[in-house]
This record gives C-alpha cells, sequence and structure tokens, in this order.
C-alpha cells in the first residue's frame, strides 16, 4: 500500500522526536502534578479568599492558550532577561506550570468530595491534620482524581505538540520535518499518529488498572 | 472525671448550649436524651474539643480541652467518640480501619497494632471480617467497626452520638449489645441516644436537654418515673 521513500535514519527521528515528547511530558507531569497537589491542597484549606493569588496565577496558565504562553515565555527568558536557556527547559516550565493549573484543580475537587465526617472521624482519633491527609484525605481524594489525572496527562501530551514554537524537536516537530522533505504526508501522518498512541496506551492502561486496583469492595 | 462548667456555645446567631453544667464520674455511664437541635450532638463535639466553645470550660482528668496549651491530638487519644454516621476508612480493610490511629499516633508497631486491633475487633463480634473492606459489611457491622477503632486508643472515655439512629431497625440490637458490653466493663461513658429502653437499663443517670439546656438529670427510675418539667413529659410521651 505504502511507497516510501523513508529510510531507517528517517525513522530513527522519528523513534527519538517520540522520545522527546515522552521525555518533557514525564518530566512536566512530574513537576506539575507534585505543584498541582501543594497548590490543590493550599486551595482547598486556605478557602476561596486566600486562595485569590494562587488561584489567579494558575486561571492565566489555563486560559492562555499554550502557543502564546510558550512563545512569549521563551522571548521573556532570552530577549528581556538575557538568560541563556534551552527551549527544552522552558518548554517544561511552561508545560509544568500549565499541568500544574490543571492538576490544582482536579487536586481541590477531589478533597472536596471526601466527605468532612470522614475526616472528622479521623481527627477524633487523635490524628493530627497532617495525618489526616496524608493517611485519609488524599487516598480518598486520588481515587476520585485519577481518571482526571490521566486525561490530564494524556492531554499534556498531545499539547506538547506545540513546544516545536521553542524550537524542540519532538515527534510532531520531527514528522513536520519529515513530511517536507519526502512529501508523503499521509503516510506520515498516520505512522506520527502510531507513535502516539503507542506512548500513550500504557499510560491509559496503568490508570484503568489503578483504578481496579483501588476499588475497594 | 470530665468536668463541664457553665459552657455556652453559639452557631452565628443560634445559642445551641446555653451554660451547660455537668460532670460525669470515672465508670459513669450517662445516657443524654431530647429533642432533635437541643445541642447534645454539640456538646459531644466540645468535649473532645473538635468544636471551640465561647464561654465556660471543660476539664478532661483535670486537663481544659480548650485552653490554648492543651495538645488535642493528645487528649483526643483519650476520649473515642462514635458518630451516628459510622464514618469508616473506605480505602482501608477492616484490620487497618482500627491500626491506623495506632501506628500513626501511638507509634505502635504493626505487629503491636495488629494484634490490639484484632483483639477489638473480636471484642465487637467481627473477628471473622478482618481482611474485608467496609463497604462490604452492613450497618451495624461498620458502627460495631467504629467502635472498635476507636477503643484500639485504649480511651479512658467513650461518647456515642445516636450510633444506632442511621441503622435499620434489625441491625440496632447488635451495636446496643456492644454499649452494653462496655459499660458492663466499667468504661465511662456518656450515650446519646433514643433507645429509651437502653438507656433504662444501662445508665447510671440520665440527662435530658432541651433547647440547649441541661433541663434535668437523674437516675433513670427518677427521670422516667416522675418526670419534673412539663418538656420532659412531653418528650416522653411523644416516644413511646
Ligand atoms: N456546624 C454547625 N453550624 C451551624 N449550626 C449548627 C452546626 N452544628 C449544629 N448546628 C445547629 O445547632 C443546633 C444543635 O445541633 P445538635 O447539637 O446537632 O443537636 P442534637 O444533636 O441535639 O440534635 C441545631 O439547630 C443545629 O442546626
Ligand atoms: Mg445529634
Amino acid at each position: 500500500m505504502f511507497e516510501t521513500a523513508m529510510t531507517a535514519k528517517d525513522f530513527w527521528m522519528l523513534v527519538q522526536g517520540a522520545g522527546m515528547t515522552l521525555l518533557v511530558t514525564a518530566i512536566s507531569v512530574a513537576i506539575g502534578t507534585v505543584v498541582g497537589v501543594i497548590c490543590g491542597i493550599f486551595r482547598f484549606q486556605a478557602g476561596p479568599w486566600w486562595a485569590i493569588p494562587v488561584t489567579f496565577v494558575l486561571d492565566v496558565c489555563r486560559s492562555v492558550p499554550l502557543l502564546i504562553q510558550l512563545s512569549l515565555a521563551f522571548a521573556f527568558v532570552t530577549a528581556v532577561l538575557k538568560l541563556r536557556i534551552s527551549g527544552f527547559s522552558v518548554a517544561c516550565g511552561v508545560l509544568s506550570l500549565y499541568t500544574a493549573a490543571y492538576c490544582s484543580e482536579i487536586v481541590r475537587g477531589a478533597l472536596e468530595s471526601v466527605p468532612p465526617n470522614t475526616r472528622r472521624a479521623g481527627r477524633s482519633l487523635g490524628m493530627t491534620w497532617l495525618q489526616d491527609m496524608r493517611y485519609i484525605a488524599l487516598p480518598l481524594a486520588s481515587r476520585v482524581a485519577l481518571p482526571s489525572w490521566i486525561g490530564l496527562s494524556l492531554g499534556v501530551m498531545k499539547d506538547s505538540a506545540l513546544i516545536y514554537v521553542v524550537n524542540v524537536s519532538e515527534l510532531m516537530k520531527s514528522t513536520k520535518d519529515l513530511i517536507t522533505r519526502l512529501q508523503e504526508p499521509l503516510f506520515l501522518l498516520l505512522l506520527c499518529g502510531v507513535f502516539y498512541f503507542v506512548i500513550s496506551f500504557p499510560v491509559a492502561r496503568f490508570g484503568s488498572y489503578l483504578e481496579k486496583r483501588w476499588s475497594n469492595d | 472525671m470530665i468536668e463541664i462548667e457553665k459552657v455556652r456555645k453559639s452557631f452565628g446567631p443560634l445559642e445551641v448550649l446555653k451554660g451547660i453544667d455537668l460532670t460525669v464520674a470515672k465508670g459513669e455511664v450517662l445516657t443524654v436524651i431530647g429533642g432533635s437541635g437541643s445541642g447534645k450532638s454539640t456538646l459531644l463535639t466540645c468535649i473532645n474539643g473538635l468544636e471551640p466553645i465561647d464561654s465556660g470550660r471543660i476539664l478532661v482528668d483535670g486537663v481544659e480541652v480548650h485552653a490554648k496549651s492543651t495538645n488535642l491530638n493528645k487528649l483526643r487519644q483519650k476520649i473515642g467518640i462514635v458518630f451516628q454516621q459510622w464514618n469508616a476508612f473506605p480505602h482501608l480493610t477492616v484490620l487497618e480501619n482500627v491500626m491506623l490511629a495506632p501506628r500513626k499516633v501511638l507509634g505502635r508497631s504493626k505487629a503491636e497494632a495488629e494484634a490490639e486491633a484484632e483483639k477489638q475487633l473480636k471484642h465487637v463480634g467481627l473477628g471473622d471480617k478482618l481482611s474485608v473492606y467496609p463497604a462490604r459489611l452492613s450497618g451495624g457491622q461498620q458502627q460495631r467497626m467504629a467502635i472498635a477503632r476507636a477503643l484500639a486508643m485504649g480511651p479512658s472515655y467513650m461518647l456515642f452520638d445516636e450510633v444506632t439512629s442511621a441503622l435499620d431497625p434489625m441491625l440496632v440490637g447488635e451495636v446496643l449489645d456492644t454499649l452494653r458490653l462496655l459499660a458492663s466493663e466499667g468504661m465511662t461513658m456518656i450515650c446519646v441516644t433514643h433507645e429509651m429502653k437502653f438507656a433504662r437499663e444501662v445508665s447510671d443517670r440520665v440527662a435530658f436537654f432541651h433547647q440547649g439546656i441541661m433541663a434535668e438529670i437523674a437516675p433513670p427510675e427518677e427521670l422516667f418515673g416522675a418526670p419534673k418539667t412539663a418538656e420532659l413529659e412531653k418528650f416522653l410521651a411523644a416516644t413511646h
């Protein structure tokens, strides 16, 4: 069906692109989740009033298109701050914040879904706020948050296609470069789609595995 | 000993406790009856410091619950409380539910905590449910688990807030039997309850709450036999 001029070297370029996509996603999701959990707990605990500054920053990250955030951030650190920072670092930074913004929303919502009475029972046994958080509230909240968090991670992986604007050769950019050179858009896009699927699929499976494991009844 | 002195407490404009004076001695079983909204639950949550009070004071073994210097987490280890809604930790097995606080709060080793949890669960008749998740238990079993969970902390006092009110009538008996067992073993207990027969049987004294005031307190024969206030008479007539 496909007669292609693609060489093994070109294919390897796609593999490297996929590796870059995976790396940027992994870093951003890891940092973004840690920051998001902290911000989520803070927003939940502090109440809407005190949380306003944090919420504002996170809302900006959620509402300004990623493409604009990336371009602006890159221009800002290189041209204004005159820092010699790679596009890769900027991409990770922006995507981490972007992940953190959504993650904090997920965490806050999930914590709100934990019945206050269950936590009260924990506190009445002499547990501190932190112990209650750690052993009761967060475990229960993570079960609620898991599906949305998996969705977020997969979303970040797809959105990372935009980091070509800061000159990072991830999967999508590699594909586009090849398309320009080989002029085989259909085949290459299909292949690119397969790559995205291959790296997303384990994450989705892992999610449903956890979901099953955590359903205690 | 639990000493409650002139305790007042409001939620916003609503005064829920209007000057409560009450002393519960070691080994005593006090039941508290009264209409809904009369402040019974609020009093219990004030005793273990889950709710602040506006004035007056509460002493538990001489320690003032609401003093700034009081370590509430420490004090709560002495005061077990079981609520109407049993509040199992749904992500933990029955055994883990009971082990959690002794391990994390008292710093018990896993083996110690497990042995104690198993003992308490057998005590309340759940010896065969150790590795089951709470969702698989009936309401009565979950409530007994909650009692075992509180007992595993080795409390000196147990507070029960309408622990049978949310249960199917068929399951009330097993939980009351557990309370009777504790009473017979000499546990100091304050039980808020609507089960008048139970109150009559186990109590050393019964207190009647009405609109934030402890309207009457007396041994059961006296309180049920010869109510002094019209409110209590009305309340008793309505519950029969
Ligand atoms: N956290 C709260 N915030 C506001 N009002 C409350 C709160 N808890 C209880 N109340 C009110 O205080 C009154 C007494 O409640 P409660 O102590 O639960 O009564 P009881 O247990 O005797 O039924 C009720 O009118 C109730 O609505
Ligand atoms: Mg009540």
